[in-house]
């Protein structure tokens, strides 16, 4: 701030704080407290008048009080243009000082937890309630409170995985995330009736309800030919691909008929983002083995 | 002077109020215009391009800002749960800016890329759908609304004649880039930029 302003801000600042203690001075008319006087403001409505007495002492120190600490707020915060104030301080840092506070009390603790590992953290409950916060914190927006997830987002507690369910698998994508394993578009290759034909192999691979077995016979030949690219022959997917297991009744879309062909007409792609730089090592550490713990309970 | 001759006179009245009135803008609000640390964007900023302009738009019209801020303070507990705190250079291009003063639901200053597009369109869609204990309500019109875009030049015609850099080239493309997009697309599109500008 150039010194133009700091005198502008100063100048006013300082003018109002003398300006209300002049006025306050002048207007208290060297009256003593206790006095009542007789005389009046001079107007009248409907008979109503005002009598000018002077103002009582405990208003009138609470004024010159709120000055005085005005002046010294001024003198210790940098309230004056460039004025810093007697110590420094400023919003920066003081959040500073608060972090470094915090990382000092905490470092050690996550430091130790880091150095633990995963299978073992998942069972020690003091860490598993940190880890439920940093959960709670970063996770349960998508996959829910309960880890149960939501439609299109994973259900973290059935030990069922897209990507692997071991902690190194799950610190990497919590690292990382999860992004570019599109399922494409089907139905410009196999047209509407290979749609459903899949779609009607594919529910036959869980046993699901109302599975109509000649068209499901047909998409079995549609899923030979194309599906097991990422799926694999038996259907049980690929941790690699990121294609989810088919056979095990387990869906992050839905099962039903409709919504099953709807995946495989339009693709699907789920997107999970990179937690590095939010989170750091040593809190995804914490975070996957808490994941980890859910389905290993 | 006396106490009659203000009350009398409306004609000196007004005028001594204002200048009673104006000391706190004076102080607080002029200087910044001429300060350049808050004048100045900060490294990387970039102006809202066309769809995500009509997405602030949106954001601005659904009252988005009644119940969210955009304005991380300079807490522990809120850069642990948001990311950096905010900064006057980022908000620099914002004409009005929308920092609230409100939470309801979360700061959104640094919302964009924390969550994928997939999840947002859920969440507009029906709240309820990934997040169960929510209160936000749903738009479900956002996703059979197109956005309108005759307006769209005028628009980023005006917020450069305020001082946000578009180039000729922006404003002449910008009734195409929103050329049938959904509301929805032109929303997300604004939520996945908010607060990219520095580092978590």
């Amino acid at each position: 701030m150039t010194s133009f302003w700091t005198g502008w801000i100063s100048f006013i600042v300082l003018g109002s704080i003398f300006g209300c203690a002049w006025l306050l001075w002048v207007t208290r008319k060297s009256q003593k407290f206790d006095t009542e006087t007789e005389q009046t403001m001079g107007h009248s409505f409907d008979g109503i008048e005002e009598y000018d007495n002077p103002l009582p002492r405990w208003w009138l120190v609470l004024f010159m009080g709120t000055i005085v600490f005005g002046l010294g707020y001024l003198v210790v915060y940098p309230g004056l243009g460039s004025y810093k104030g007697l110590f420094g301080w400023t919003s920066a840092n003081q959040w500073e000082a608060e972090v470094k506070k915090a990382e000092e009390t905490y470092a050690p603790i996550f430091a130790k937890l880091a150095a633990t590992p995963i299978e073992e953290l998942a069972k020690d409950d003091n860490a598993m309630k940190i880890g439920q916060r940093l959960f709670a914190n970063n996770c349960a927006v998508c996959h829910g409170s309960t880890a149960h997830g939501a439609t299109g987002f994973p259900n973290l507690t059935d030990n069922d995985w897209l990507y692997g369910g071991s902690p190194e698998k799950i610190k990497e994508t919590i690292t990382g995330g999860r992004n570019g394993s599109a399922m494409r578009a089907w139905k410009d290759e196999i047209g509407e009736e290979g749609v459903k034909q899949v779609a009607n192999y594919v529910r036959s691979l869980s046993n699901q309800e109302g599975v109509d077995e000649a068209m499901a016979a047909k998409g079995a030949e549609i899923f030979a030919a194309n599906c097991f690219v990422c799926h694999g022959k038996d259907g049980k997917g690929s941790h690699d691909m990121g294609a989810p297991n088919l056979t095990d009744g387990i869906w992050l879309y839905g099962g039903t008929q409709a919504i099953v062909e709807a995946t495989v007409r339009n693709g699907r792609g789920g997107v999970m983002p990179s937690f590095k730089d939010k989170l750091g090592e040593e809190r995804i550490h914490l975070l996957a083995a808490y994941i980890y713990s859910l389905s290993h309970r | 002077m006396n106490h009659e001759v203000v009350e009398k006179n409306l004609g000196l009245m007004i005028p001594l109020i204002v200048i009673a009135i104006s000391f706190g803008v004076l102080v607080e609000v002029v200087p910044l215009f001429f300060t350049k640390e808050v004048t100045t964007p900060v490294e990387g900023l970039k102006p809202l391009n066309a769809l995500q302009l009509e997405g602030r738009d949106i954001y601005i019209r659904e009252g988005c800002t009644v119940c969210h801020t955009q304005m991380v303070r300079p807490f522990r507990a809120e850069t642990e749960r948001y990311g950096h705190y905010s900064v006057a250079g980022e908000s620099v291009y914002e004409h009005p800016f929308l920092w609230g003063s409100k939470r309801t639901g979360p700061d959104l200053a640094r919302v964009g890329t924390k969550y994928s597009d997939a999840w947002h369109r859920a969440h507009l869609f029906n709240p309820r759908e990934v997040v169960p204990e929510s209160n936000m309500p749903a738009f479900p019109w956002l996703f059979t609304t197109k956005v309108d875009p005759s307006k769209t030049a005028a628009k980023l015609n005006a917020l450069s004649k305020v001082g946000v850099p578009y180039t000729k080239e922006d404003i002449e493309g910008a009734a195409e880039m929103v050329e049938g997009k959904y509301e929805i697309e032109a929303l997300v599109a604004y939520l996945q930029q908010l607060g990219t500008a520095i580092k978590r």
